[in-house]
């Protein structure tokens, strides 16, 4: 298989450091209001360096994708920075809400209209949802093959990709006959590459395309929370049913208070 | 109006011939599920030379297994898998389904929710059944849980890991389940071909049965306070786990995440280090008979988790604690 155009899914998501500020709030049952700043899902930056190093080995070029609000667009930025040559934003307000399955088909929409890659490289899972279902939903809309969990990514040439995925007590070597394939990749399979000087002036000249309904061509009912066959229904504070002891004092006595308990409880 | 309700669906998954715990864990659970629902309880298992499983899943609850047994079900692959499991949940419209949180298992569920054009809950911690008989599906989220439903679509599927749920029962039922064989598709040329499956032994002590855990979050601050994490484990014999951080940091392995998306355990002794205890984490330790949690923020929500609390920065704390524990057992030996 020929691997000439890539496309990469990225998703801006709240800064993971900060991201315990959005609660539920006791006694509202709904979200606090939180000004965390978007960043880049961490793995999707371990999909943007497999896509970049396998584009220089093969000669392709990488499109950065992603589904969000307007500013998401600084995440796509950054992509660009990194290397990719192309970058679009999918974003209309009917896309809001949207669960992992309205999250692949618009996503999916986005792909085709861009014209149809050899290869679509996601993250695992993201830090704010962590469903890992957007990968093989996307396959399936778009009709093609899927491999999860990846660790390993290696072209052989006319004869395919050779990939190795994880498992849970080893891992598995799948050979991609031929694309177009998605590929869900861990932060085993590479260290993502820093953003140079010269690649954040590159990235300056370049425009993020911002992509809505009426360019994707799909009907309002099919995205966001109406695309959406899963609600959230409802929200609670979980209760403990312990009650905490502080163990106090200066930092020798409050390491020997401990000692003592993992003693009494035969650990040591 | 009424309606008639499908089967509850459960996802039998087979390595090396032998079905996972968190399979049968699902058995016990969909039995309940479909008790409660008033109907039957049917499950899917493919692979090789399995049909002799079948026994213990029908004491386990099943009332109908559909079993492909064929060499070319042998591993999971899902452009065998999927369409076999797609094609028979059209004809049978299972009302839930539900399939464990393996490796294989999240890849193969949202392929068959997409194509079914369902809905799919990840990783839940609790199933239920709600006021209009609708599968709430309970995740940890934003310091609380969330409820999640699929009110129109059907199944109602859902992944949920192994230990979450308990291992049905010694059985009151009588194994007189029924035993449907499903024709295996021809082998066609697949897009994707399975070279080979290389199982490896876990390093070190394993979470799944250890008595003791030592885990270890964002508090450690960089690789230098992960290794005195790793040696507080070491000195007490204890497996080493962890939060999500530590792992997006490359300081510890995906397989060593306790919680939601990651282990469930239930060791005899919990220490949390330098971790917040976002709920996420919590819901996979919640079953440890003693929990200790060091944290330097004395308002950290896993203060209100635990059985004792100690407020302390890590890598000031462990290094005194490490001391205290060698001290003791040397003078443990002495005596």
């Amino acid at each position: 298989m020929n691997v000439r155009k890539i496309v990469v899914c990225v998703k801006a998501v709240p800064d993971p450091k900060r991201a315990s500020e959005i609660r539920i709030d006791p006694r509202t049952k709904t979200l606090t209001r939180a000004d965390v700043p978007l960043v880049i899902n961490q793995l999707d930056r371990h999909a943007m360096e497999a896509a970049l190093k396998l584009a220089g080995e093969v000669g392709a070029e990488v499109t950065a994708i992603s589904m969000g609000p307007p500013p998401a667009a600084a995440v796509l930025k950054e992509c660009l920075a990194m290397g990719a040559g192309r970058a679009v934003l999918l974003s209309d307000r009917s896309f809001a809400g949207a669960d992992a399955y309205a999250t692949a088909y618009t996503l999916a929409k986005g792909i085709e209209v861009d014209g149809m890659p050899d290869l679509v490289v996601c993250g695992m899972s993201s830090s704010d949802g962590s469903t890992e279902w957007v990968a093989p939903e996307l396959s399936v809309f778009l009709d093609c093959p899927v491999v999860t969990g990846v660790i390993g990514l290696e072209a052989t040439g006319n004869a395919g990709l050779k990939v190795s995925a994880r498992l849970d007590n080893g891992y598995r070597v799948v050979k991609v006959n031929g694309g177009p394939v998605v590929l869900a990749v861990t932060r085993e399979l590479n260290t993502p590459r820093n953003i140079s000087f010269s690649g954040i002036i590159k990235a300056r000249k370049k425009e993020v395309a911002i992509w809505n309904l009426e360019r994707l061509g799909i009907a309002a009912a099919a995205v966001g929370q109406d695309g959406s066959p899963t609600i959230i229904s409802g929200m609670r504070v979980a209760e403990s049913t312990r009650k905490v002891q502080m163990i106090e004092g200066t930092r020798e006595a409050k390491a020997e208070e401990l000692v003592r308990l993992l003693a009494a409880a035969g650990v040591l | 109006m009424a309606r008639e309700i499908g089967p509850v669906w459960v996802f039998v998954e087979q390595c090396g011939g032998n079905v996972l715990p968190v399979s049968y864990e699902l058995v016990g659970k969909g039995r309940e599920l479909a008790d409660e629902l008033g109907t039957s309880l049917e499950a899917v298992l493919l692979g090789d030379s399995v049909t002799g499983l079948a026994g213990e899943l029908f004491r386990g609850g099943v009332d109908r297994l559909y079993v492909g047994d064929d060499v070319l079900l042998k591993y999971y692959q899902p452009e065998m898998y999927v369409p076999m499991i797609v094609d028979l949940a059209r004809e049978r419209k299972p009302e839930i389904f539900l399939v464990g949180s393996t490796a294989c298992g999240k890849e193969l569920a949202p392929l068959v929710a997409a194509r079914l054009k369902t809905g799919i809950s990840a990783h839940c911690i609790d199933l239920a059944l709600d006021g209009n008989r609708l599968l709430e599906q309970i995740i940890p989220a934003y310091g609380g849980l969330i409820s999640i439903v699929c009110p129109e679509m059907r199944p109602q599927m859902a992944t949920i890991a192994k230990g979450v749920f308990a291992l049905p029962g010694p059985a009151g039922r009588h194994g007189t389940g029924e035993l449907v064989e499903l024709a295996v598709p021809q082998a066609e040329p697949m897009k994707t071909e399975l070279l080979e499956v290389v199982y490896e032994e876990a390093a070190g002590l394993t979470l799944d049965s250890a008595a003791t855990i030592v885990a270890g979050g964002a508090g450690a601050k960089d690789a230098a306070g992960w290794r005195m994490v790793e040696v507080l484990a070491d000195e007490l014999g204890a497996a080493l786990g962890a939060t999500r951080p530590p792992v997006d940091e490359g300081w510890i392995e995906l397989d060593r995440m306790i919680g939601q998306s990651g282990k469930m355990v239930t060791p005899d002794f919990y220490i949390g280090v330098g971790l917040s205890g976002e709920l996420q984490h919590m819901v996979g330790i919640v079953g440890a008979k003693l929990m200790v949690a060091i944290n330097n923020d004395p308002k950290a929500p896993v203060f209100d988790q635990v059985d004792y609390g100690l407020v302390d920065d890590c890598q000031e704390f462990l290094p005194v604690l490490i001391a205290k524990i060698r001290q003791f057992k040397q003078g443990k030996t002495a005596a």
